[in-house]
């Protein structure tokens, strides 16, 4: 069994168009490691070049952020369902309207 | 609490009550896990944005911000706007509206009704086309008001002063509180009081995922999170799923009869993750969780009668939360 990691959108041009891609590790940073073995350039997209996760991304280990189960040092383990998503705030419509008109970087880009 | 001056004084003060069927059955001896609903959905318009509008607006009449006949424009369709049209009403306020012209009829006939004036951007241009709209607007009209929720401390305080206290009065054992994570205020400000006053809480946060057509353009590049938002407020965060909001939304119905949106569906589905942890540990826990606005709005989506695929596909696009 591996651990089945669910790819948004945006970031299956690194998977070959694959909506689902399996990996291997027993922590979220090793996993990422995997995966960028198979997909080269998928963890250039998730982790930031000091080493963090990026700001706008959110990982979910069987749909629980992992920002508070330890983030990159996460434990994960065969049988784990791993969700990437980018960060959207509820409403975001009203939120890129918003952030327009305040002069704010906008959600949807301009 | 029976009677009120204004319609407007009648904001929060909201029940919470138990779910003595959804409650997990712990064995015998075990300390009990109950699960609390605050029913939100029984403020002025029927949603826990009215606690944020009111102090938003008064907040920037204390500020000198908003002046009597002042114009207040808010770019979006969903509860914070009918929240603001009817305190715009009562407290003497223009509010202009801006939306895409695709959203449901009920949305738009509430805001008029309301006495909310609405602009519409076209459907068929998105987002972008709706920022495009907004932002002439703006610069046709600088002296127009935006209140700008995801980062206006007063939506936050609105929880600290009202939503947070209540709880802890009605619930004085509360272990858990549960919410829906948007703007975020219900979670900071509710979320900073509760762990003010109660050692050992959990401050727990349930964000919609929603279908893939919400996420499909997004750049991760150019994600958002909110202002107000601050991380370590919270205990945990889970994302739940269509298919999972739309199951608790019809249990809480069907088991409870409170006939709430889909938001409230996922928060719920977050509470009985909590709660049956608490009952594996053999711990108490009073889990408190926020039901943010009644089903009427949504009915229009069909997604609460049929199979739940079916569901799931009449919520696919949408932002259900």
């Amino acid at each position: 069994m591996a651990i089945e990691v669910r790819v948004p959108t945006i970031l299956r041009s690194y998977t070959g168009g694959s909506k689902v891609v399996e990996g291997s590790g027993d922590t979220l940073s090793r996993l990422i490691d995997d995966l960028d073995a198979k997909h080269n350039g998928i963890k250039g997209r998730l982790i930031t070049p000091d080493g963090g996760l990026h700001r706008f991304v959110n990982i979910y280990v069987n749909d629980e952020d992992v920002r508070f189960l330890g983030a990159l040092d996460a434990q994960v383990s065969d049988g784990d369902s791993i969700t990437i998503l980018p960060a959207v705030a509820g409403g975001a419509l009203g939120f890129a309207a918003a952030a327009a008109l305040l002069g704010r970087p906008s959600a949807e880009g301009e | 609490m029976a009677r009120y001056e204004s319609l407007l004084d009648a904001c929060g003060g909201t029940p919470l009550v138990g779910l003595p069927r959804l409650s997990p059955t712990v064995p015998e001896g075990a300390p009990p896990v109950r699960l609390w609903a605050k029913l939100e959905d029984r403020n002025p318009t029927g949603s826990i944005k009215d606690r944020a509008a009111l102090f938003m607006v008064r907040e920037a009449e204390e500020s000198g911000r908003l002046r009597p006949g002042d114009t207040i424009l808010e770019p979006t369709s969903g509860n914070t706007g009918i929240s603001l049209a009817m305190v715009a009403k009562m407290r003497g306020y223009r509010l202009v509206c801006v939306m895409p012209e695709n959203v449901s009829a009920e949305r738009t006939q509430i805001l008029r009704m309301y006495g909310a004036e609405i602009i519409f951007s076209p459907a068929a241009g998105g987002s972008n086309q709706a920022v495009a709209v907004a932002k002439q607007i703006a610069s046709e009209h600088p002296d127009w008001v935006m209140l700008f929720q995801y980062g206006n401390t007063a939506n936050a305080r609105a929880h600290y002063e009202t939503t947070g206290p209540e709880l802890l009065h009605d619930l004085p054992t509360i272990t858990h509180f549960v919410a829906g994570l948007g703007t975020t205020g219900t979670l900071m400000g509710t979320g900073r009081y509760l762990r003010e006053k109660v050692d050992g809480i959990q401050i727990i946060a349930a964000e919609p995922r929603y279908g893939e057509l919400v996420y499909g353009l997004r750049n991760i590049d150019e994600g958002y999170v909110p202002e107000l938002y601050d991380a370590t407020v919270l205990t945990r965060r889970f994302s739940v799923g269509t298919r999972d909001a739309v199951l608790r939304t019809r249990q809480l119905v069907e088991v409870e009869g409170i006939f709430a949106g889909f938001s409230s569906g996922a928060i719920l589905h977050a509470a009985l993750a909590v709660a049956h942890e608490a009952v594996k540990e053999g711990r108490q826990a009073d889990v408190a969780f926020v039901v943010c606005d009644g089903g009427w709005k949504y009915l229009s989506t069909g997604a609460y009668g049929g199979t739940l695929s079916d569901a799931e596909d009449a919520l696919e696009g949408q932002l259900w939360a």
